[in-house]
């Protein structure tokens, strides 16, 4: 602890205040002290740290669980071509997932935020309503969003139902929009200004040297070049693919067998329908039908992994 | 007398829940203490973010003693039954504690007992639970791994009566008597005993409890930082609200932003600043606005935080300049983006913009609203072409980038592209109002062009939306349509607009066939005249609730419905003012017994005949001279009231039907309607039903009281 308070204060490269991967070191070691496994990005596309299974799967089922993990995250309609200073389609969130969520996760939450450099004392902080929804996993959970000086920092939901399932018992979820947050407390106006390695001169790397042309890039590739025949294809590949393993999967005694593989497959449908929609390949009415498809796919992997011993089958 | 003092410290509650929790907390526990016999003498509640609190003062400190009676088994039952009784009393009791009384079915055993009154205490620990427990939150939510529900996870309950903690147990929680300040600046332990204790304990540790008092603090703070700029506050008693719903010590700061973007419309930085920060817009009286109108918006805004900061607030300020100079960047890009786009661009794209899965795209929409206002136009003596024109581009906004991000600046948008297109003054106001009135108090449509273009665009929506079945059922009515009928009868009864609602929407159903034909949905007539009937009595519906409002008698409104078709609502609202000060009148009451009268016999006959008298009465069949007379009287009334009402000289109408007061009176007081000859029977019935008859040209007298 002491050590990580003292990066705060110093000039050090690795001060939250300094630099984006600083902010990131010291939130995985905040909450490792936590008790969080810090688990790694899941090697999928995906629109949001829920998404990762350790997140989307791992809040069913009775077995306590705490982890804690950086995603990078493709919203491909919120891609600017680089040129906005705070829209990108490719970002950073930082998740924690406390299940049971515990009595003190407003406190403890609290002691992240002074840890990366947000002084209390001088910050005005809000929980502003907000009732969470994701129409693609089949997941709500109520909660608010955390306002500092009227920006919102972090997502803060307490999870009632995954894939149409209850989260008994029911896991607290926090997203930290890392980006957003570097700004504020690096004090800058363009995401791309950012300092990504806390050092100065011929030795500072910004966020925009790392991501300015993959923004522009995939800014073209979603709008503009994305096949959508054959984004259509893999759509329908991976539902079926997902569906056939849901039902390969169900074992003699009931156990399931292939819930994550099958769970990858509703990822990957996932991605490719938010890359159909930025597109503009989808009607307002396909729209809806497609996130019909998506939800029904997440609804049979959270079923499918409830049957499997990270779902709780073995529980005593 | 004891007080019972309750806090219920929760994690933070939605503003918009926190004053209807406190009044239900205060109803519902109030209300089972009396229950339990538990009178007080006063009781208030108060809601912050993190706490419902409730005071009860004037309690007693036991309940009153009670007797009550059981009844027992009959004197000389088996001794199983009296077992049974005596112990389902309690223990230690014999028939020594019985009396025995005398029924029907002879002497049997009545158990008398006293119960001593319980302590308040124990009572409380019972009530206070229960009462949380099940909870009317609109929304709630589990939390950890317990299967309680509050609005947001419960952690911790002080309940003290008479000084004392009054021990049970919520949710895992045990209660005491303790509360915490301000999260950030008093987040110590204070332990408490009574509300005049509580109250300014909470103040010392930065809490303000009672919610008016902190909107009066923001309203303050907000009006003095704008006075001493030179400001003024554009006061917002719903934002002032809000407010007061996310702080429990509020601090009003003043921030600023660029003067370069009051080149945005005011309505833009107003929203900017409301919709998404909550924060107050100042005018500055100084300036000139560019958009015309009285004021111009400062370039100062105040904002509401829940902290007294050490540095003053400097860095909170400086941070929300940040965020609104970001928001209003935005704001501004997609200003300068969609002035470079021709409205007529933006309404062509409509056409991918869906209204309704069976009810075609926004396009589609725009062309029925256009050729149905024409005609409404035409009606109102509005310019045709104009409302045409306007309801052609009323929509065109909705796929602007400022609409999309700001849904509640529609119209409002429309109307600037408009004007900076060179597009007629008068064609755009009415783009910007055709939304109104958004509910009972919002403003009206100003011009006649805006009028039929609003009322036309409602009036497709409730057409479409009756043609497709989804129609609202009870609390249900996603689509708002109940406020779209209410405006239209509040455009119409305003300006004493003359429509018949009837033909409108018999003509309007055609342009739907398009659309419906799609779905396989029928549009001939007899599901048309089923439609236009049923829409007519929603309207009818809708519009009683509106003269219920507005003070009118609610027989009167039936009594004209049920006579009426409903169709033309001024001419409906007419005919109950005529009726209403008719009866205030010797003339209109008597003659009112008299209609009724003659109504009953014939209701009477009819059911018992099951024939209905509706031929006009044979002159060569009457009788006696009362009935000649009213026979005669009946002729001359029934042409010089059926003229006046012609010309909807209800007044007047009524005023003649009065003069039949005395005919009728005399012909009741002197000639039998229940005669033996048949012909002569049927006659008189025929001539009470033309009584009847010239009466239902206004309204049905028989739903009248009285």
């Amino acid at each position: 602890m002491a050590v990580t308070e003292s990066a705060v204060e110093s000039n050090n490269a690795l001060s939250p205040r300094r630099s984006f991967q600083g902010m990131i070191f010291t939130l995985q070691q905040y909450w490792a002290r936590q008790g969080c496994v810090i688990v790694q990005p899941y090697d999928m596309e995906m629109g949001a740290g829920t998404f990762h299974p350790a997140t989307a799967l791992r809040a069913l089922g009775p077995k306590p669980w705490r982890a804690a993990y950086v995603q990078p995250s493709r919203r491909p309609g919120d891609g600017r071509y680089g040129e906005n200073p705070n829209r990108l389609q490719h970002f950073y969130q930082f998740q924690v997932i406390l299940k049971p969520s515990p009595d003190d996760m407003q406190k403890l939450y609290l002691e992240s935020l002074r840890i990366i450099g947000i002084d209390t004392a001088n910050h005005d902080i809000r929980f502003v309503e907000d009732d969470w929804e994701s129409p693609t996993l089949g997941a709500w959970g109520l909660g608010w969003e955390v306002w500092c000086d009227g920006m919102e920092i972090t997502q803060f939901t307490y999870f009632q139902q995954v894939g149409g399932f209850d989260c008994r018992p029911v896991c607290g979820e926090l997203t930290y929009g890392m980006e957003r947050l570097a700004m504020y407390i690096q004090g800058v106006d363009n995401v791309y200004a950012l300092n990504f390695n806390g050092r100065d001169g011929a030795e500072r790397i910004s966020y925009g040297d790392l991501f300015v042309q993959a923004e522009r890039e995939y800014s073209r590739f979603n709008f503009d070049s994305a096949d959508t025949g054959v984004l259509f294809r893999h759509f329908e590949d991976a539902e079926r693919q997902c569906a056939a393993l849901v039902q390969a999967g169900c074992g003699d005694d009931g156990r399931h067998l292939m819930a994550l593989p099958a769970y990858d497959q509703c990822i990957r449908a996932s991605h490719l329908f938010n890359l159909l929609d930025a597109r503009a390949a989808l009607s307002v009415t396909d729209r809806q039908s497609y996130i019909l498809r998506v939800r029904e796919l997440a609804k049979a992997c959270a079923g499918a992994w409830l049957k499997t011993q990270g779902g709780g089958v073995d529980h005593g | 007398m004891a007080e019972l003092l309750l806090e219920v410290f929760s994690e933070d509650i939605p503003a918009r829940m926190q004053v209807k929790a406190a009044d239900d907390l205060r109803r519902l526990v109030t209300a089972a203490l009396a229950e339990a016999g538990l009178d007080h003498e006063g009781a208030r509640a108060f809601a912050t973010p993190r706490r419902l609190a409730l005071s009860v003062s004037g309690l007693p400190a036991y309940q009153p003693d009670r007797r009550e009676e059981k009844r027992g088994p009959r004197v000389g039952a088996n001794a199983k039954a009296v077992k049974g009784f005596l112990d389902s009393l309690g223990p230690g009791m014999s028939l020594e504690d019985c009396e025995i009384r005398e029924d029907k079915k002879g002497p049997r055993y009545i158990a008398i007992l006293n119960r001593p009154g319980r302590p308040s205490p124990e009572l409380i620990a019972e009530i206070v639970p229960a009462i949380i427990a099940r909870f009317p939150w609109p929304k709630s939510m589990r939390w950890g791994a317990g299967d309680f529900r509050w609005v947001r996870p419960l952690r911790s309950i002080l309940c003290v009566f008479d000084g004392e903690t009054v021990p049970f147990e919520v949710a895992g929680l045990k209660s005491g008597h303790t509360t915490q300040g301000h999260r950030f600046m008093a987040p110590k332990t204070i332990g408490v005993s009574r509300l005049d204790d509580y109250e300014p304990a909470l103040k010392a540790a930065n809490v303000m409890l009672d919610h008016d008092e902190r909107a009066q603090a923001i309203g303050n703070g907000a009006r003095n930082l704008a006075f001493a700029q030179g400001l003024e506050l554009i006061e917002d008693d719903d934002l002032i609200a809000e407010n007061a719903g996310l702080v429990e010590w509020p601090v009003t700061l003043a921030g600023r932003f660029d003067e370069a973007f009051l080149a945005l419309p005011p309505e833009v930085i107003v929203t900017a600043l409301k919709a998404h920060q909550k924060c107050f817009a100042l005018h500055d009286r100084k300036r000139s606005c560019r958009f015309g109108g009285a004021a111009a918006l400062a370039n100062s805004y105040i904002l509401v935080a829940d902290i007294e900061a050490e540095d003053g607030g400097r860095r909170i300020v400086a941070g929300n300049n940040r965020v609104i100079a970001a928001r209003l960047a935005d704001a501004r890009f997609f200003f300068d983006s969609d002035r470079k786009r021709p409205l007529a661009d933006m309404a062509k794209a409509l056409e991918t913009v869906r209204f309704h899965q069976k009810l075609g795209s926004m396009a589609d929409k725009t062309n029925r609203v256009a050729a149905l206002a024409g005609g409404i136009a035409e009606l109102i003596d509005a310019d045709r072409e104009k409302a045409i024109s306007a309801a052609k581009l009323a929509k065109a906004d909705l796929v602007s980038g400022m609409v999309g991000e700001f849904p509640e600046l529609q119209g409002v948008m429309g109307r600037y592209y408009a004007l900076e297109q060179g597009i007629d003054e008068q064609i755009c106001d009415a783009m910007a109002e055709h939304y109104r009135p958004q509910g009972v108090y919002d403003a009206l449509p100003t011009s006649r062009i805006a009028k039929a273009v609003a009322m036309a665009d409602k009036l497709d929506t409730l057409i479409g939306f009756w043609a497709i079945e989804e129609t609202p059922t009870g609390s249900r009515d996603p689509y708002a349509l109940r406020r779209a009928a209410i405006g239209i009868i509040r455009i119409i009864v305003d300006g004493g607009l003359r429509l018949h609602l009837g033909a409108l929407i018999a003509q309007h159903q055609t342009r739907f066939a398009p659309e419906l034909a799609r779905d396989g949905l029928a549009c001939d007539r007899l599901a048309c005249d089923r439609l236009a009937r049923n829409l007519l009595s929603f309207f009818a519906e809708r519009l009683k609730a509106y003269l219920r409002d507005k003070g009118a008698r609610h027989d009167l409104v039936d009594a004209v419905l049920a006579a009426d078709r409903h169709d033309d609502p001024v001419s409906i609202l007419r005919k109950v003012e005529a009726l209403d000060a008719f009866l205030k009148t010797d003339d209109g009451l008597n003659l009112l017994a008299g209609v009724k009268r003659a109504g009953n016999i014939l209701r009477i006959e009819e059911k018992k005949h099951g024939a209905i008298h509706n031929d006009m009465p044979d002159r060569s069949l009457f009788a006696e001279e009362p009935e000649i007379a009213l026979g005669a009287a009946m002729d001359h009334v029934a042409i010089q009231s059926g003229a006046a009402i012609a010309k909807e000289e209800f007044h007047a109408g009524l005023a003649s039907i009065a003069t039949l007061r005395k005919a009728i009176d005399r012909f009741f007081d002197a000639v039998m309607v229940n005669v033996d000859d048949e012909a002569i029977r049927i006659n008189r019935l025929r001539l009470l039903n033309r009584i009847r008859e010239v009466t239902v040209a206004i309204a049905d007298f028989a739903k009248i009281e009285g």
